[in-house]
């Protein structure tokens, strides 16, 4: 059964004149699956990723998420920001917390899970930090962290190492694909980096902009679980040539 | 360059130095006498102002400071928590919502150029000669700046964090309080500095006018009977007072936005 069913969808901004953000996307994401969104700036896969959360509506077509239309953002779809977007004003466990305090999860439940997803992200020894106080991949993490503490079982990610260094960047992708190995949560990842979608996803899904649309979509066959080691393959740049080539077209 | 702290505080000296010591000459001068008291007439009579025993002589000069300044304050205290209580969830609910925003800005906005001195007739016709009078005005004068400082914090909040909270599930109510007020607290603190600051002001002219005790019915008073030391002392007294509340606000300030501050280094 497919988790995330897309088919036919179009968004446009009635801006003067229109917009066509996106056009004709069919887009179908099994429960469990890793799907990485993999395109140019300003190819909509930002905005393809808003309407999944459901901070945006399609404009036409279907858009559903385990057989019901989205209609607004919940905690089952957790989504990652390019700029973590914690609240400043807390620290890490009362952002880790935020999400099961405010929808009133007693306290016995959530304790524990926060606990373990902060240790899950290497985080324990920050709880009393606050946000400005960590570096960019850390703050990030605590991002990771608060959606899994929800127990989200789809998570929505924004081109959410973009801003990080590239030694940062590879070691959070690690990190994230173990979390991802023991947890198994659906994964949308929105990038524009070639290496990190092929390391990281099971589908790569390219798309092109102008009307923003999926060009391609490609099988990732390499076995789990991965190591960065991989990203040096024969395979692996053989494949990177092949999304070169789509995306070049 | 370090400078020592010694440093900084002699430099800091040097010009109120130098006009003390102008002042104290000028007011030495045979032709001055009764215009300019000297700094030395003034703290002697802010002095007995303070300590002095009224004893059966009714001077209202000896020994009521104390009793004015809390006039003052406890006014200033009583319109600015009114001015706060209102103007923060009001601003928050106006920078929020825009349907509040079309209903009450255009009010908001079209009252608040009349100067709060302009408001004096109106509030003593209305409340007569009494304290509720003042208070008002005072409310008035700090309620525009809280307003409209926290209508703008609520505007500014980061669209992902409002998609961020919405995301792990808030109702509205959780968004206002937990998301939209700490965001906008900055700007809140801003407006409350402003706000004070002018609540000093309306607290003086309203009691010039509109009530009979506190530092700004002495001030006109003194002034009144020519007595020129209190006037000074009832000045500096006004500063000290204003300098004593906006510290305080600092300093709450740096307890609640120790997060803004930790950004801003």
């Amino acid at each position: 059964m497919s988790n995330i069913d897309i088919t036919g969808l179009d968004k446009t901004y009635a801006t003067q004149p229109p917009v066509v953000a996106l056009k004709g996307v069919d887009l179908q994401v099994r429960s469990g699956e890793f799907v990485a969104l993999l395109g140019p700036s300003g190819c909509g896969k930002s905005t393809l990723l808003n309407m999944i959360a459901g901070f945006e509506q399609p404009s036409l077509g279907k858009l559903t998420v385990n057989g019901a239309p989205v209609l607004q953002p919940g905690p089952e779809r957790g989504v990652v920001f390019q700029e973590a977007a914690l609240f400043p004003w807390l620290t890490v466990w009362d952002n880790v917390i935020f999400g099961p305090k405010v929808q009133g999860v007693s306290q016995s439940v959530y304790e524990p899970r926060a606990k373990e997803m902060l240790k899950i992200m290497g985080l324990s020894a920050f709880e009393s930090s606050l946000p400005v106080q960590l570096s960019g991949g850390m703050r990030q993490r605590v991002g990771i962290a608060r959606v899994l503490t929800m127990g989200s079982q789809i998570l929505l990610m924004d081109e959410p190492f973009g801003a990080l260094d590239a030694q940062t960047r590879l070691s959070m992708q690690e990190l994230l694909l173990s979390v991802w190995q023991q947890l198994k949560p659906t994964v949308v990842f929105v990038t524009h980096d070639i290496d990190e979608a092929l390391f990281l996803a099971d589908t790569v899904y390219v798309m092109s902009s102008r009307p923003g649309r999926i060009q391609a979509r490609l099988e990732v066959p390499f076995e789990r679980p991965r190591n960065l080691e991989l990203t040096t393959s024969s395979e692996f740049n053989q494949m990177k040539l092949e999304i070169l080539k789509q995306m070049r077209h | 360059m370090a400078q020592s702290r010694l440093q900084k505080v002699a430099l800091a000296l040097i010009l109120p130095l130098a006009v003390v010591s102008l002042w104290q000459y000028a007011g030495s001068q045979p032709n001055m006498a009764g215009i300019v008291p000297t700094p030395l007439a003034v703290l002697l009579g802010w002095q007995s102002w303070i300590w002095g025993h009224a004893g059966l002589g009714l001077n209202p000069y000896l020994g009521t400071w104390v009793a004015n300044v809390s006039y003052s304050s406890s006014r200033v205290i009583e319109g600015f928590i009114c001015a706060t209580l209102i103007g923060v969830p009001l601003g928050l609910m106006l920078g929020w919502s825009r349907l509040a925003a079309q209903l009450v800005d255009p009010m908001i906005q079209g009252l608040r150029p009349i100067p709060i001195t302009a408001w004096l007739p109106f509030s003593i016709a209305l409340f007569g000669i009494r304290d509720v009078g003042s208070i008002f005005l005072i409310f008035l004068g700090g309620f525009y700046a809280i307003v409209v400082n926290t209508t703008q914090g609520a505007r500014d909040v980061e669209k992902n964090l409002v998609r961020a909270a919405l995301m792990m599930g808030v109702n509205s109510r959780q968004l206002l309080w937990r998301v939209v007020l700490p965001s906008a607290m900055p700007n809140i603190f801003t407006g409350l500095r402003v706000g004070l600051g002018i609540s000093w002001t309306a607290v003086i002219v309203s009691e010039m006018v509109a009530v009979k005790s506190g530092l700004g019915y002495v001030l006109w008073d003194a002034y009144y009977v020519g007595r020129m030391d209190i006037v000074l002392a009832d000045m500096v007294s006004i500063g000290l007072m204003g300098f004593i509340s906006d510290s305080l606000i600092v300093f709450l300030e740096a307890r609640v936005l120790r997060w803004r501050l930790l950004q801003n280094h």
